[in-house]
C-alpha cells in the first residue's frame, strides 16, 4: 500500500526538521494537503501514520488532512471548472480537454504545529 | 503555559522519490540510454508486447529490461529467452515500482555490463492502473497499455495513468470484432485528459499495429538521444 511508503517519507521529513531545531519541540499536529486527483486515500494515510508512529517521538500527534478538490482551467473559456472524477474531464461548456489543472494534485506537508513544555 | 508555533514546510510527500527518479534519469542521460516506463492493469499484455518488441528490435537497438513484479520471476524468465539482460525486481507487497527500486536495478545492470553500450531500458512496471503513474522511476516516456477487453470507461476511472501517458497502446485489437467495444470511444475518453497522447491499436498475437509501435519507439529514442547529445556539448 503506497500510503505506507508516503507515511515513511512523511515521518522521515518531519524527523529531519525536528532534529534540526535548536531545541526539540513537542509536535502536536501535522497539517497535510492531499489533492483529490491523486492516488492517496486520506483514511489509509491516517491509519499508516498511527501505526508507524507508535512508540516514537510522534506518538499521539494528530494528522490533519485538508483535501483539495480537482479544479481545471479552460483556456478557451478563460474560466475554472470542476471536472467530475470518473465521468467528465473536458470543459463542460466548450469540451476542450483538461490540460491545465489548478488544484487537486497536491501531496504535501503544509505545516507543523508544535510547542515547548513550560518550565515549572 | 503552552504556546503553539507553526512551521511552514510546504514539502511534497513524493519529493524523495522524485529526487531519486531525477538521479536515475541523469544516469541514463549520461549513458545515452532512453528509458520507457511501461504500465497497465494486470493481463493487458505488457510482457507479450515486450516479447514482440525484443524479437523485432533487439538487433537494431541494444535493449535491457528492468522487470517489476510483486512476486515470482515468471515474466523475467519469459523475456530472458530473447537474449537481452533482464533485471528482475520483486516489489513484495508494493503495488508499483518506485525510483529507489529501479535505482537498484540500474546499479545491477552497471555492475554486470557497460551501461553506455545500451540504447534502451524498458521498465515493465507492476500490473496496476492506479498508482504507478504517480511514481516516476527515471523514465523519458510513459507507455500505457489498455486491452480491448477492459472497456472504454477505464480512462475515466483511472485518469492519472492515461493523463500521464506519452503513448497508449490499445492491445489485443484482434479481439475487437468479438466484443461490444468502441475503440473510438476509448480515444475520445483519453482525449478529455490527454489530447496529445499517441494512440496505437496493436495485437501481439497477429502483429497488427506493431510496426507503428516500433516506429514510435525509434522516434522517441532518436529525440531523446538528440536531447542527450546537446546536453553534453
Amino acid at each position: 500500500m503506497h500510503e505506507t511508503d508516503m507515511t515513511k517519507a512523511l515521518i522521515y521529513t518531519v524527523k529531519n526538521w525536528w532534529k534540526s531545531q535548536p531545541k526539540q519541540p513537542r509536535i502536536s499536529q501535522i497539517h497535510l494537503i492531499v489533492g483529490k486527483f491523486t492516488c492517496v486515500e486520506p483514511a489509509s494515510l491516517q491509519f499508516a501514520f498511527e501505526v508507524q508512529t507508535r512508540n516514537t517521538f510522534l506518538e499521539g500527534v494528530k494528522l490533519v488532512i485538508q483535501e483539495t478538490p480537482l479544479i481545471a482551467f479552460c483556456h478557451r473559456c478563460q474560466q475554472e471548472y470542476f471536472p467530475q472524477i470518473g465521468l467528465q474531464y473536458a470543459c463542460p461548456d466548450c469540451h476542450s480537454p483538461m490540460d491545465d489543472i489548478r488544484s487537486g494534485r497536491e501531496l504535501k506537508i503544509d505545516k507543523i504545529e508544535y510547542g515547548y513544555a513550560s518550565n515549572l | 503555559m503552552h504556546q503553539t508555533f507553526n512551521a511552514a514546510l510546504g514539502i511534497n510527500l513524493l519529493y524523495a522519490n522524485q529526487q531519486c527518479a531525477d538521479h536515475n534519469r541523469s544516469h541514463f542521460d549520461e549513458w545515452g540510454i532512453t528509458c520507457f516506463n511501461i504500465m497497465s492493469s494486470p493481463g493487458a499484455g505488457k510482457t507479450a508486447l515486450l516479447e514482440r518488441t525484443l524479437a523485432s528490435l533487439s538487433d537494431e537497438l541494444k535493449i535491457a529490461v528492468i522487470e517489476g513484479d510483486m512476486t515470482t520471476n515468471l515474466d523475467a524468465e519469459r523475456l530472458q529467452k530473447y537474449g537481452v539482460p533482464v533485471i528482475a525486481i520483486n516489489t513484495g507487497r508494493s503495488c508499483h515500482l518506485d525510483a529507489k527500486m529501479v535505482a537498484g536495478g540500474i546499479h545491477q545492470l552497471a555492475q554486470e555490463y557497460n551501461p553506455a553500450d545500451f540504447d534502451l531500458v524498458l521498465v515493465e512496471n507492476v500490473g496496476n492502473l492506479v498508482c504507478p503513474a504517480e511514481f516516476e522511476v527515471g523514465e523519458h516516456a510513459k507507455v500505457a497499455l489498455l486491452s480491448v477487453t477492459e472497456g472504454e470507461d477505464k480512462p475515466l476511472k483511472y485518469p492519472i495513468m492515461f493523463q500521464e501517458a506519452d503513448c497508449l497502446l490499445i492491445t489485443k485489437i484482434d479481439l475487437a470484432p468479438y466484443l461490444d467495444i468502441d475503440v473510438s470511444q476509448i480515444a475520445a475518453n483519453v482525449w478529455q485528459m490527454n489530447p496529445d497522447v499517441a494512440i496505437i491499436p496493436v495485437s501481439a498475437k497477429t502483429g497488427e499495429g506493431l510496426e507503428a509501435w516500433f516506429d514510435w519507439v525509434r522516434r522517441c529514442f532518436a529525440a531523446a538521444t538528440r536531447s542527450q547529445t546537446s546536453q553534453h556539448r
